[in-house]
């Protein structure tokens, strides 16, 4: 019965997004008040919907329900129960489920927060969200249903994948879609606007929180992913270059893009044309990255013409969606005249070179993600693309934007004279070349290839955060009053920027020195060996065995010792899950400021004596890259928590000009 | 015999010096060069019956057998692209995660580059046409927006008196 109710929700909710994605557009194109005011109204009905769909599909995986194909497949009766929740979007339907129930909860956003827009401009931007939950929700429906039952009924269920079995599985996934979908919000704002006709600053400043907040999610939810693959997968990894991973990450380079190009149309009232390119983009590598991680297409590309049905709706819808709004941009953006001149050294300038770079940055991990693809699919052959093409071509393309990052946080705005700026950025360029070369010396490395990458990675950090000082006592220089007061002075949108910058200057940190000081030892340990990596060791105790909900480990014991001396016992597992007989291995990490300490179990080997294959890694800083994430997405908020945003919000509609609120003359 | 002997003897001595004498375990692979270099080599290689995991990453058996494999090639003496050769002798360029420079690959590797120079271009472009032209004024108000302003200031003059 409750799947029923779910699979019928979906369809309400399918008729409700299509009147949304129909009505308020017309509407707004003709002129016609109450078809515009639907679009509020049905945007709410179709999250109602979507929660009750969402609840249901939820509930079946809670009770047990094997009837449904979907819990049979993901679920079983000794998954604990937080689990088993998490197992609802494990699967591709519950994913898909999701990404459209965080599409309905965006939409339901903008229409609860969006009392002082004029309603024409709701109704546009909720009118093409309408028209992208249709197109999902068919998806689902028609390919993808959540609900199905099965018969007979089984008795117990398979389980949800065992990799899947961990609280990464509770909170990344729904970060990550927050943050995809949430691009849909700037990209309806784009297209609204270019349907409109209307492309001004105030657009800018409308759309511009939220991206920032989508932003904010998709920087988390690939931070969780990162930190989740480096403690599940037992081998010190933190990024792959998987063509999944590229796939979040291909939205959050065009959308850091999009975040900067914002804040210069918002300001200066240029770069429109750019800026809605942008915001298409960003949206449609999200709607790619669904496609790609969803058809099956990555792991075989005959695995997509084998059952094309799923692969070719979304290469369709993604046709008509990208191709619908490309060819919209072509046909209005002409129109857009540019405002704001400004000279060749200035502020914007800076912004649009990093704009360009973070999209070939972009361009260069969907070529290396996409190329394989293409090669097989043309029966060239089959080759791999990637970690050491990956870090070849884009390290380079980063550096390049790292130095363009400290120059254009100090840069002013319209125009920026060659020698006043020299003058600001000589100190830390001076600081960044002494520091970038004695660092590593003073650590104690002489290899001029070592040298030379250390030197690159501690350069660009120290470069951003010398400027970013500059930044700071530059404005400071002209207020008068204490430090503290003065520091109050500023606005948080530079905070915000502040802290974003510094934050990846904390990763560039952390990224160099894992990288350069890494150890790694894999050895055969018997009870009471000991291994000494970094400047600690590990003294191998012994295993025992340990009983789990829907799994038995071994479980091994090893003393971390420093200087002879006992820190901590660590306990890594080797899991075997009853349902899938996969064995899964949970290392288990000593975590610090300066470092971690990791080590987990490999085989068992038959020699009597109870010895294992043991990996253990010392990785120092490795803390400091999702410190960096952190910092980044705090310096979204804070910019999200700007004055500026608080005031407007505050203000009654009527007092911004809102065409509808007055009596309309005739055209 | 001799490992069984250096045991007997670390345990005895055990009992009264724990901590400077517990014996320290077997590398996999003694010499520590050779150990960075098997390890480099094997996050190069693909495991080709995993899901896009590298030869280090994976505990599947053909992953442990060609890590085996680098291993003993290191201690005979061969060269890295002497072991890379013989990998895609055997398994083909699918087995490398860096692909080779060839026909098929030059877009690949160049591409890049090409993006790079594109953007570049087109902003040299943007930024030479918007320097030669002078400040634009926004677009002139339609009839509709002066009668909504002239609505809003009248409204205004109102409220006032």
């Amino acid at each position: 019965m409750i799947p029923e109710i779910g699979q019928f929700a979906l369809i309400l909710a399918l008729i409700l997004a299509l009147v949304q994605g129909t009505l308020p557009l017309v509407g707004a194109a003709q002129g016609i008040p109450v078809w515009m005011f639907l679009s509020r109204r049905t945007a709410q009905g179709v999250f109602f919907f979507l929660i009750l769909a969402f609840g249901c599909l939820i509930y079946s995986f809670i009770v047990n329900d094997f009837s449904v194909l979907n819990v049979a497949s993901n679920s079983n009766t000794q998954l604990p129960l937080h689990y088993r929740i998490a197992a609802s979007w494990g699967s591709h339907e519950g994913s898909i489920l999701m990404w459209v129930f965080m599409l309905g909860l965006w939409s339901c956003a903008v229409s609860v927060f969006s009392r002082h827009l004029p309603e024409e401009v709701v109704a546009r931007v909720l009118g093409v969200m309408g028209l992208v939950t249709a197109g999902l929700l068919l998806f689902l429906l028609f390919t993808s249903n959540p609900f199905e039952r099965l018969f007979p009924v089984p008795t117990e269920g398979r389980d949800l994948n065992p990799l899947l079995q961990d609280p990464g599985m509770v909170l990344h996934p729904p970060m990550l879609y927050m943050g995809y979908v949430g691009f849909s919000v700037a990209f309806a704002f784009a297209v609204a606007a270019l349907l409109g006709g209307r492309l001004d600053a105030t657009w800018a400043r409308w759309s511009r929180p939220w991206t920032t907040v989508a932003w904010c999610f998709l920087t988390v939810g690939i931070m969780i992913g990162s930190w989740w693959a480096y403690y599940e997968l037992g081998w010190g990894g933190w990024w792959f270059w998987d063509p999944v991973e590229n796939a979040s990450l291909l939205p959050w380079l065009i959308g850091t893009a999009l975040i900067h190009s914002l804040a210069v149309t918002e300001k200066r009232g240029t770069f429109k044309i750019w800026t809605v390119l942008l915001a298409i983009c960003a949206f449609s590598l999200s709607l790619l990255g669904t496609f790609l991680v969803r058809s099956g297409v990555l792991t075989s590309v005959h695995a997509f013409t084998t059952d094309p049905r799923r692969g070719l709706f979304i290469l369709v819808f993604l046709g008509l969606v990208i191709g619908g709004s490309l060819a919209l941009f072509a046909f209005r953006a002409p129109r857009v005249g540019t405002q704001g001149k400004f000279e060749f050294i200035s502020r914007e300038t800076a912004l649009l070179c990093n704009n360009i770079l973070l999209a070939v940055a972009c361009g260069t991990v969907l070529l290396g993600t996409l190329y394989p693809l293409f090669l097989d699919a043309l029966n060239l052959g089959k080759i791999s693309v990637g970690p050491p093409y990956f870090e070849a071509v884009f390290v380079p393309i980063m550096a390049l934007l790292i130095v363009l990052m400290g120059i254009g946080a100090i840069a002013r705005w319209k125009e920026s004279p060659l020698a006043e700026l020299w003058e600001k950025l000589r100190a830390p360029l001076a600081v960044t070349v002494v520091c970038a070369v004695a660092l590593p010396l003073i650590l104690g490395r002489t290899h001029w290839q070592s040298v030379a990458l250390l030197a690159l990675g501690f350069g660009m950090a120290f470069w951003i955060i010398t400027t970013l000082i500059v930044s700071v006592t530059d404005r400071l220089r002209h207020l008068q009053g204490g430090l503290w007061y003065k520091l109050q002075r500023q606005p948080l949108s530079f905070w915000g920027m502040w802290f974003a910058h510094f934050g990846v200057a904390i990763f560039i940190i952390g990224v160099t020195v894992v990288k350069g000081f890494e150890a790694e030892r894999d050895v055969r340990m018997t009870p009471g060996d000991v291994i000494s990596v970094g400047d600690y060791a590990f003294r191998f105790v012994g295993i025992e065995d340990r009983q789990g909900p829907n799994y038995h480990a071994a479980r091994g014991t090893f003393e971390l010792l420093k200087d002879d001396k006992k820190v901590r016992n660590l306990y890594p597992e080797k899991r075997m899950y009853f349902a899938h007989g996969m064995p899964m291995t949970e290392a288990a990490i000593d975590s610090g400021f300066f470092g971690d300490r990791y080590v987990s179990l490999g085989e068992e080997i038959n020699d009597g004596k109870g010895s294992w294959s043991v990996r253990v890694y010392y990785k120092p800083f490795i803390t400091w890259l999702w410190g960096g994430c952190i910092l980044m997405t705090l310096g979204g908020v804070l910019a999200l928590s700007d004055r500026r945003y608080r005031v407007y919000a505050r203000k009654p509609a009527k007092e911004l000009l809102a065409g509808h609120t007055l009596p309309r003359p005739a055209h | 015999m001799k490992r069984l002997f250096l045991l007997f003897v670390a345990c005895g001595l055990s009992f009264w010096l724990p901590m400077a004498t517990a014996n320290e375990a077997l590398p996999t692979e003694n010499d520590p060069v050779a150990q960075k270099r098997a390890v480099e080599l094997a996050a190069k290689l693909r495991c080709l019956v995993c899901q896009n995991q590298s030869i280090a990453e994976s505990n599947a058996e053909l992953a442990v057998d060609l890590r085996r494999q680098v291993r003993e090639q290191i201690t005979a003496g061969k060269t890295d692209q002497e072991i890379i050769t013989f990998m895609t002798d055997r398994y083909g360029d699918f087995v490398l995660y860096q692909p080779p420079m060839k026909g098929t690959t030059v877009l690949l590797w160049l591409g890049p580059l090409i993006l790079l120079l594109l953007g570049l271009l087109g902003m040299y472009f943007f930024l030479r046409k918007q320097a030669g032209k002078g400040e634009e004024m926004p677009a002139p108000l339609t009839d509709a927006e002066r009668a909504r302003v002239a609505f809003l200031l009248k409204q205004r003059d109102d409220s006032k008196t």
